[in-house]
């Protein structure tokens, strides 16, 4: 598979995700994008360095396999189905996704690329997804998908970081796999701790401090 | 040597861990503070001598940083084991061990040579200060633990891409790993500028985040009204500084590669952007924690205004971050005082609280006097000197507004700290057995004396390490290389120096 078409199914991702209102389905997305994060290095031709190698297989383990087995977990104790009453609805999230696509387009294009960089497609790629995350994060009433936001941003990071992943291996491993267990972190231990304070993990709850 | 200063929290935070005698274990904090600030002391003295591709290493910069730390954590141990004998209720172990791991990892920040071991560093730090905002247990602290975590975790996260980018831009310029800050700023010229541009953004959105500059601060009233005063003065003094210092660090490397006066535009806008926030805010605040939150905020403001500025507000600036972090370690301690002796902390339920704890109202008043920017305190100092060099380089209305501000938010501050001080008490006030003890106020004192002492005398050594770091902050060579000192865009940079 070529890694043009697995950035490309990224981007679609991106849109089903902030268009999709059943908690679980956007769950399902998120763990396909993880899934997608760990081929591409592998399409670029990267697995030829174990440690590129090593770092695919744990982005599919841990995005593919643990993150989800922590959501059904999470998902089983609030019966949470769907997202109700987003802060941003979703035909307009939609548009915001699409306009901040097009204004990735145009960013990636002021960034110059180093001569020889195969899949161009990645910078515009990378910040699309970091925006679509970020979209995700500030319109969702629910802390499962607001997690899901924050991974979906972590994914655009690491899009970015596949560029750099040769020359500067440490840097980007460890910032990334570091981001990752933040990830997992935030996810296990504190939608734990809501749920047990709240008997629910909708954040419109967590509204009481305020000015 | 320098390495210690990383260790020994850490170890202490292992050792603490297996102490089962709480009053055994918070004894761990005060010794470990105090032979970390000794130790500070020794390692100080070095900050010449830094060789140019260590990894790990004190600098002028990361060394006045790091000693601003080490003094505030000491306060704050000091005031650690009389504030957590109120709380018998809490399991302690935890908020031991985060913050002896704190003073670890910052450490490690304010050391780092190299732009990942500084991001590493910082989101560590983030996961290790989360259960100090939580140690309260309640819905309130679960809600600005969330917000913390999440906000935290998102700005970090852009802080890693902009720091990607700033490697990016190295790798454009044929520039590969080790990409230690030094060597960044030496090779300036070779990085490409976009990338140079873009990645600064992102990392001054995202360090931004963790400073708590506007409007990316909503996380910080919450985390600073729902923590023992004690957590608000590290996060305040410590926490703020260590993103400051991460993000000090990136503009640096961009001010050398002659893109100074774009960042700085952009700092000058989060600055004035932040202290107006925060301005509005604080009318009419009922809670006293959370203007104390609110005039953090501003004067995050006023770190990155002064650094906008550049030339002599650059340094006054980072004269700011310890006189900053020495008043709010007295604010965030005797409010916590006062909280514990009305278990409130609105104000219709805190009033005259100068008849029932005389010595914590009187320096929370001090702190407040020192904090708006009276003379003589340290503030103060800072705060001219920051508004005196905005009028004369260049930038008048930026000086007015920043003046301007700087007296509304005195009015504003006032009003509600004049009722919790001086008000006359209220009728249906909740008697508490808290009283002020010898243990619980001198750290304080302490802390308000030194605030005073830095208002009317730098001393010399202090000053060289303060000048160095200045010039460090604008990209200007490092003290230590003189074959660096030779370039000509170090140079170019100090056109604003008077």
């Amino acid at each position: 598979m070529s890694p043009d078409f697995l950035i490309a199914l990224t981007m679609l991702t991106n849109f089903t995700l902030v268009a999709t209102s059943r908690v679980n389905k956007a769950i399902q997305l998120a763990v396909f994008q993880g899934i997608l994060m760990g081929l591409i290095p592998l399409a670029m031709g990267l697995g030829k360095h174990t440690h590129i190698l090593l770092l695919a297989l744990v982005a599919i383990a841990v995005k593919g396999g643990f993150i989800p087995y922590l959501f059904r977990r999470a998902l089983r104790q609030v019966k949470i189905r769907r997202e109700v009453d987003p802060y941003v609805g979703y035909t307009v999230s939609l548009m915001l996704c699409a306009a901040g696509t097009g204004l990735s387009l145009v960013l990636a294009h002021a960034l110059p690329l180093k001569a020889g960089t195969t899949p161009t497609f990645l910078v515009p790629a990378a910040l699309a997804t970091l925006f679509t995350g970020f979209l995700l994060l500030v319109s969702r009433r629910t802390a499962l998908t607001q997690v899901v936001g924050y991974l979906v941003l972590e994914n655009g990071i690491y899009l970015f970081g596949l560029l750099l992943v040769e020359e500067m291996p440490v840097l980007v491993e460890t910032g990334i796999l570091l981001d990752l267990f933040v990830g997992v972190f935030v996810m296990g231990i504190v939608i734990n701790h809501i749920h047990m304070t709240f008997d629910s993990t909708d954040t419109g709850f967590l509204a009481e401090l305020k000015d | 040597m320098a390495l210690l200063l990383i260790l020994l929290p850490l170890l202490a935070a292992a050792v603490a861990v297996f102490i089962k005698v709480p009053a055994l274990r918070v004894r761990v904090l005060p010794v470990t503070a105090l032979v970390h600030l000794g130790l500070l002391l020794v390692v100080l003295r070095g900050w010449r001598e830094l060789p140019l591709n260590a990894w790990l290493g004190l600098d002028a910069l990361g060394g006045w940083v790091l000693l601003v730390i080490s003094v505030l954590f000491t306060i704050c141990a000091l005031y650690a084991p009389s504030y957590l004998a109120l709380r018998p209720d809490r399991d302690h172990r935890v908020f031991t061990v985060c913050l002896l791991a704190f003073l670890g990892l910052a450490s490690l920040l304010c050391l780092a040579r190299h732009p990942g071991v500084a991001w590493v560093a910082l989101e560590t730090m983030t996961l290790t200060t989360a259960p100090l905002i939580y140690f309260n247990h309640n819905r309130h602290s679960v809600e600005a633990t969330w917000k913390y975590l999440v906000l935290g975790s998102v700005g970090i996260a852009l802080a890693l891409l902009g720091t990607l980018f700033v490697a990016y831009a190295a790798h454009m310029g044929n520039l590969e790993e080790p990409l230690h800050y030094t060597r960044l700023m030496a090779e300036g010229e070779r990085l490409s500028r976009p990338w140079l541009r873009a990645g600064f953004v992102l990392t001054l959105v995202g360090y931004g985040t963790k400073m708590g500059l506007a409007p990316l601060h909503s996380w910080k009233p919450d985390a600073y009204g729902e923590t023992p005063g004690i957590v608000g003065a590290l996060l305040a003094g410590g926490v703020t500084s260590c993103a400051f210092l991460a993000l000090l660090r990136i503009y640096g490397v961009v001010a050398a590669a002659g893109e100074g006066a774009f960042a700085r535009e952009l700092f000058l806008g989060f600055g004035i952007l932040s202290m107006a926030w925060a301005l509005v805010f604080m009318v009419g605040q009922l809670d006293f924690k959370r203007l104390l939150a609110y005039s953090s905020v501003e004067h995050m403001g006023i770190l990155v205004f002064g650094i906008g500025i550049g030339g002599l507000a650059a340094r006054f600036a980072l004269f700011h971050l310890a006189a900053n972090a020495l008043v709010k370690s007295v604010l965030f301690l005797s409010a916590g005082n006062i909280h514990r002796s009305y278990a409130s902390k609105q104000l219709p339920q805190v009033t005259g609280a100068i008849r029932r704890t005389p010595v914590s109202a009187g320096l929370f008043f001090l702190g407040f006097l020192a904090i708006t920017g009276l003379p003589p305190f340290a503030p103060f100092i800072s705060e001219f000197n920051i508004a005196s060099a905005a009028l004369t380089l260049g930038h008048p209305l930026a000086g007015t507004l920043f003046l301007l501000l700087l007296g509304g938010i005195f009015l504003t501050m006032s009003d509600t700290v004049m009722q919790v001080v001086f008000g006359v008490p209220s009728p249906q006030r909740v008697r508490t057995p808290y009283k002020d003890t010898f243990a619980t106020t001198a750290p304080l004192v302490v802390a308000m004396v030194l605030a005073l002492g830095l208002g009317l005398h730098l001393p010399a050594p202090l000053r060289a390490m303060l000048e160095a770091a200045s010039q460090t902050v604008d990209g200007g060579p490092p003290a230590t290389s003189a074959k660096v000192a030779e370039a000509p865009r170090g140079l170019a940079l100090m056109e604003v120096r008077p």
